[in-house]
């Protein structure tokens, strides 16, 4: 903690946003395929490039948008829709609560402004990047913003344009999935993890074809985690983490 | 033109969208966590992301239904292989891609 912050003042804020930038490329790429995708739906259901950029903005939450958009145009009340978008979106709280332990002894300004950002997508690369070194708050920062303006301007360009780059053309609706299952074996650090993601992702199958909407994932979640902190305390994996 | 109830619907949203990502930041960030927490906290990402990325290979439709044949999952395999054995994330993005763009010439 300490090296970081004699580090932090020698490093350029030109390199930092650098580095935030560059590292923001998968997601980039990601948010380039589903936010035209978004665009044009919306743009069909009547909406606005102006509306579909302010809602980008706003909410900046990708599958929100999507259920957002089709029950407003089937003309769902405030509430109704207001509380789909935050069951949908509390899965956020883990991340939040997971990228917390990276974001020590920072003010509620510089945290607010984090929080903006979290997405599955930010949250995945930002902790692989933690974990790496060599990351800090204002690099995630730039990454998060970065990953958030390539979703406005994606986002707005199909509710202008329509598609202009077509469905599957290079492969690129699968750049997130790519990318999820890369960060995935970067978090696969000894056998209690690979245990854990297992057990989490059996049971977040399972849950997906019996509860609605996507509930599945906090639930998976938590239980494979938690079963995870009980293994760990069994004394059978006392070595996966630390050497003692 | 934006409606007032537009806007109202998108700030509504904006908001419950925002409160899960901020509270914990500002509320764990800045106390000392005990120690099974913290481990609880360090086994989240991995439980997540395996949460996240396994539905979307292995469910489709709605309602959602198993289908072991879809080509996001043959994808993932050799996709998997490679990150595994790379652990480049670059390289993982790419071959995904191209992969999954070779596989939609055959399904």
């Amino acid at each position: 903690m300490i090296s970081m912050h004699s580090e932090e003042k020698t490093v350029s804020w030109l390199a930092i946003i650098k580095d935030g930038v560059v590292g923001a490329w998968p997601i980039c790429l990601g948010y380039l395929a589903i936010g035209l995708a978004f665009g044009v739906i919306a743009q069909k259901a009547g909406f606005s490039p102006m509306e579909i950029g302010l809602m980008s903005l706003l909410v900046y939450a990708g599958s929100a948008q999507f259920i957002g958009i089709s029950m407003l145009s089937a003309g769902a009340g405030i509430i109704p829709i207001i509380i789909t978008t935050f069951t949908i979106n509390l899965r956020h709280m883990l991340m939040s609560s997971s990228l917390s332990t990276f974001m020590r002894n920072l003010g509620i300004g510089r945290l607010s402004l984090f929080a903006y950002g979290v997405t599955d997508e930010s949250f995945a690369l930002n902790t692989a990047r933690f974990r790496d070194g060599n990351w800090d708050w204002r690099r995630a920062l730039v990454l998060n913003h970065t990953s958030n303006l390539a979703w406005i301007i994606s986002t707005v360009a199909g509710g202008f344009s329509g598609r202009f780059i077509p469905a599957g053309a290079l492969g690129i609706d699968y750049a997130l999935i790519a990318m999820f299952v890369c960060l995935l074996v970067f978090q696969l650090r000894g056998r209690l993890y690979v245990i854990v993601a297992i057990i989490s992702g059996i049971l977040a199958v399972a849950l997906s074809l019996l509860l609605p909407g996507n509930a599945y994932i906090v639930a998976a979640s938590v239980i494979a985690a938690t079963l995870g902190v009980f293994l760990k305390k069994s004394r059978r994996f006392a070595g996966t983490e630390r050497t003692s | 033109m934006i409606h007032e109830n537009y806007l109202y619907v998108i700030l509504g949203m904006g908001v419950v969208t925002y409160i899960p990502r901020w509270l914990p930041l500002v509320f764990l960030s800045r106390r000392r966590l005990p120690d099974w927490f913290e481990q609880w906290l360090d086994l989240i990402p991995a439980a997540i992301l395996s949460a996240l990325i396994l539905p979307i290979l292995i469910t489709t439709g709605e309602p959602r239904h198993l289908d072991l044949l879809r080509p996001e999952l043959i994808v993932a395999v050799p996709t998997l292989a490679f990150a595994v054995k790379t652990r480049s994330l670059a390289g993982t993005v790419i071959l995904g891609m191209f992969l999954f763009w070779l596989a939609g010439k055959f399904f």
